[in-house]
């Protein structure tokens, strides 16, 4: 039997209803609260059910009309480095500062993405960033927070 | 009232507020113009730099953005037969054979004097209808509100579904569950956090919006590998052929105008339903009305199957807001976006807006005639040149969006944590878009999802945990047969086409 992608989705959400309803089950409420017509579970408890009960549904009734996604067409090679390229951005953006690590990003992205104009690559990230961060810092008094710039005494 | 729009006027009229829908304005329509980036892209973008404003400045700017994105839309759907977002669908029937035609540049002016008009005529309705709603409003309780709450949610699973009624229902259930990680409002017993410090103040709307609008339609078109701009790099600026409109078009145009705005802004004020239903039934209205000569033309090229849809979406626009200022409850996702800008600049949309922040309730609504203005006078002789932003290749477009994304959540918290989180919901979102599962039902129900919680607990104590709150009250009996209704036809077309 081959289960259509839609139905694995309804499944996994199905899966993900049941852990929430366990969950929910398992809040610790005060004593006093827990009898109470509302307490910090009722909320969720309701949702838990009702994720049960529509993804059931999903999966019970036939499909109106079927989403057909072509894989070979998709570019999950670029979406792979691209999303490698954001953790490491998101890991390194407190240590190495905004900056810094955001020029990079986007460098990187750029070239990952096919881009081979160094010019247009260079402007659109280190002078743009720069700019970008003037108008959030300097001119709208946006808090950035960027330890390298801080320690280097160009921003406050 | 009228000290109302006095109030209104000197707010709007600031120099700020001015340069402010000026940047919404031009922001929007250049980002609501590159194919797959809509209203709700373009307002989640904005939210960063609204931080250093004040309430009326941030949300005259993402009022700004909203128009700017649908106007841009039309711009793609009339130029590419690409439309920017879904509202503009059907701006391209008869946008893009006039400007094979040659005559882009008049389908574009026929379609800026249409937005304008049905955008200001439905601003006057918003101006009436506003003020009175929320004095109707302040009688609702909060069993009325959680039914409203419920309608809003259904009515937008239904609208927003293409005919995945349930798909958007589990969407809803999804928002409605991420808000309920953190703090309990009330108890503050921390749920869903799993031990985890970072998730105790709940999951950001700017992160979940981000995730799911931005970065995951940035995500999308790398993925579907197509180009937003392969197309737009055949443009020409000379084809775009002269923006004049003749004596013959004006009258047609003048035709179509009044009864697109009603149409527009009544189907605007409804929840859920918005910018995409209202052009169609407007398009649909149109050739109706139209004689049998004119009818032939559509789908050819008609200025009527032009202007009709241009008018009813930017009229449901600001019928949209109608819900959100009166009510509290917004009734599409790009509403839904702003009220939890609002909540984030500590503002409770909703029947007191109107006495308790007078200026930004107006200001408001003042802005969108400046924003119309603009818009018209701004945009119209600037086209050619905006349009050249369609060639910006998506090598450099996608990793800029991602950097926006990133930099607004970096701005929020400092942390790492969050900038995961976005970057693995905005991976499942990608995913869950494929195989049509709509987002904007997710960001309503996760906005509203704290309300909905507190008014299910206030009804529940009322009644002393009994159900019966949801039909003591005539007004929440009806918005609950409403509800029903939808959820019946929902069920019923669903058959209907299987057999």
């Amino acid at each position: 039997m081959r289960i259509s992608p839609t139905k694995f989705i309804s499944l996994l959400f199905l899966v993900l209803s049941v852990l929430y309803l366990y969950s929910a089950y398992n809040i610790q409420v005060f004593a006093f609260d827990e009898n109470a017509p509302f307490n910090a579970r009722t909320f969720p408890i309701y949702l838990g059910y009702a994720g049960i009960f529509l993804s059931s549904l999903k999966i019970i009734l036939p499909e109106k009309t079927t989403v057909i996604v072509d894989h070979k067409v998709l570019d999950y090679k670029s979406i792979i480095y691209l999303i490698i390229v954001s953790v490491i951005y998101g890991a390194v953006i407190l240590k190495i500062g905004y900056f810094l690590s955001t020029s990079l990003f986007l460098i990187s992205s750029y070239y990952l993405l096919g881009e081979r104009r160094w010019i247009w690559m260079f402007t659109l990230s280190f002078p743009f960033v720069a700019i970008f961060m003037y108008l959030l810092h300097g001119v709208l008094n946006i808090y950035l927070r960027d330890p390298l710039l801080q320690y280097l005494g160009i921003i406050g | 009232m009228i000290e109302g729009i006095l109030i209104g006027l000197s707010t709007a009229l600031s120099f700020t507020n001015i340069l402010m829908v000026m940047v919404g304005c031009f922001a929007g329509t250049i980002i609501g113009m590159l194919p797959g980036l809509g209203p709700m892209t373009a307002i989640a973008l904005m939210i960063p730099i609204t931080y250093g404003f004040d309430p009326s400045t941030g949300l005259i700017l993402m009022a700004g953005v909203y128009y700017g994105a649908v106007f841009g839309g039309s711009t793609s759907s009339i130029l590419l037969n690409a439309p920017g977002v879904p509202g503009t669908v059907a701006t391209a029937f008869d946008g893009y054979p006039m400007a094979q035609q040659g005559k882009a540049g008049k389908a574009l002016a026929i379609a800026a004097y249409s937005s304008f008009a049905g955008g200001t005529i439905s601003a006057i309705f918003l101006l009436i209808a506003a003020p009175s709603l929320s004095k109707v409003s302040l009688s609702f309780q909060s069993p009325d509100y959680f039914a409203l709450m419920i309608l809003g949610l259904t009515a937008i699973s239904a609208f927003s579904s293409k005919g995945q009624f349930l798909k958007a229902m589990m969407m809803v259930i999804l928002g409605l569950m991420l808000a309920t990680v953190g703090q309990d409002s009330l108890s503050d017993i921390t749920r869903f956090t799993f031990n985890n410090m970072n998730l105790t103040d709940g999951i950001s709307f700017v992160l979940i919006v981000m995730a799911t609008f931005a970065m995951s339609e940035a995500l999308t078109i790398i993925f579907r590998g197509k180009d937003p701009n392969r197309a737009a790099k055949q443009i020409s600026l000379t084809e775009l052929g002269s923006i004049k409109v003749n004596k013959e078009e004006t009258i047609k145009m003048a035709k179509t105008i009044p009864r697109s705005s009603i149409l527009g802004f009544l189907i605007g004020v409804l929840p859920g339903a918005g910018a995409t239903i209202a052009s169609f039934l407007a398009y649909g209205m149109e050739r109706n009305y139209v004689n049998e000569e004119e009818k032939k033309k559509f789908g050819k090229g008609s200025v009527h199957g032009l202007s009709a849809p241009e008018t009813a979406n930017n009229a449901a626009c600001s019928g949209s807001f109608v819900p959100l200022l009166t009510l509290g409850i917004p009734g599409s996702g790009t509403t839904a976006v702003m009220l939890g800008a609002l909540l984030g600049f500590g503002i409770q949309p909703g029947p007191r807006l109107y006495q308790t922040n007078p200026e930004i309730f107006w200001s408001v609504i003042m802005s969108m005639y400046i924003g119309m203005v603009i818009l018209l006078i701004l945009n119209l002789p600037l086209i050619p040149y905006i349009a050249r932003i369609l060639a910006v290749p998506r090598n450099f477009l996608i990793p800029l969006i991602l950097f926006f994304s990133v930099t607004g959540i970096y701005l929020m918290s400092f942390n790492n944590f969050d900038i995961f989180l976005m970057i693995g919901i905005a991976l499942v979102a990608t995913f869950l878009r494929l195989y049509d599962f709509p987002m904007p039902p997710l960001i309503l129900a996760f906005v509203l999802g704290g309300l909905m919680e507190e008014t299910l607990r206030r009804s529940l104590l009322i009644s002393d945990g009994s159900p019966s709150f949801l039909w003591e009250r005539p007004i929440t009996l009806i918005i609950l047969l409403v509800t029903t209704i939808i959820v019946g036809w929902q069920i019923f077309s669903t058959f209907r086409k299987k057999n």
